[in-house]
């Protein structure tokens, strides 16, 4: 399953519930103000590096260029593009919107 | 009303302590570019105004924003501008950079950091508070 978050983790609890309740083999994929939660330094940099033993955590480039957080990033996120948001919708059977 | 119209149009009207208080990270949500224009708008009117950033708020001051990706005007460099309208008393909360894991370095104007208590107590100093 695909789940996305868009919604800064440090204002709202949907990414804290995705992780909770994401499966094991799960790919996360961060958008709009939900790419500070993979960026060094951050409340939510722990939760996320605990959550990567268990789930392929990706964030959206674009909107990390955007917030000025391009050369922030945990190691271990996979950065990708729109084509990449694409495959991995494609890839997935099932999406998860955490809005 | 009519006091309100002669403070607008008058150059000796009653100057108040204005604060516009940004909680809201930048591109997600229209807020921080709203709440900048009002602040804006509120220069015209020659009043003691602060901005403060708390919380997601200091997203909003990040250097080296690039939006073209997702095609959104960056209004980061207009924050640059806001001294041109005698806007100057830009403050941030330390705790605030610190759950991010910023430092003032990484914002693209020169802002006081205040800890919470002196945040507090310039908040409760104001006339009008504006919040987004």
């Amino acid at each position: 399953m695909l789940h996305i978050v868009n919604k800064s983790a440090t204002e709202r609890n949907s990414l804290e519930s995705c992780l909770r309740l994401a499966t094991k083999g799960s790919a996360v994929l961060l958008i709009e103000d939900a790419v500070y939660a993979v960026t060094k330094g951050g409340t939510a940099a722990a939760n996320i590096q605990a959550a990567m033993a268990d789930l392929q955590i990706y964030a959206l480039g674009p909107d990390l260029d955007a917030r000025g957080m391009s050369a922030r990033v945990l190691d271990g996120v996979k950065v990708v593009d729109y084509g990449g948001f694409v495959d991995l919708v494609a890839e997935n059977n099932v999406c998860q919107s955490w809005l | 009303m009519s006091d309100m119209m002669d403070d607008m149009e008058g150059g000796e009207g009653v100057v108040k302590k204005f604060m516009f208080v940004n909680r809201k990270a930048p591109h997600g949500t229209i807020y921080a570019l709203e709440g900048l224009e009002v602040v804006l708008v509120s220069a015209a009117f020659d009043q003691d105004v602060s901005m403060v950033f708390v919380d997601d708020g200091v997203y909003e001051l990040i250097k080296g924003m690039n939006t073209k990706g997702i095609e959104v005007k960056d209004f980061s460099k207009t924050y640059r501008a806001l001294d041109g309208y005698d806007i100057e008393k830009l403050y941030v909360e330390q705790s605030s950079m610190d759950a991010r894991g910023l430092t003032e370095a990484d914002l693209i104007v020169d802002v006081t950091v205040l800890d919470s208590a002196e945040m507090a107590s310039l908040m409760a100093e104001q006339d009008v508070v504006i919040s987004y």
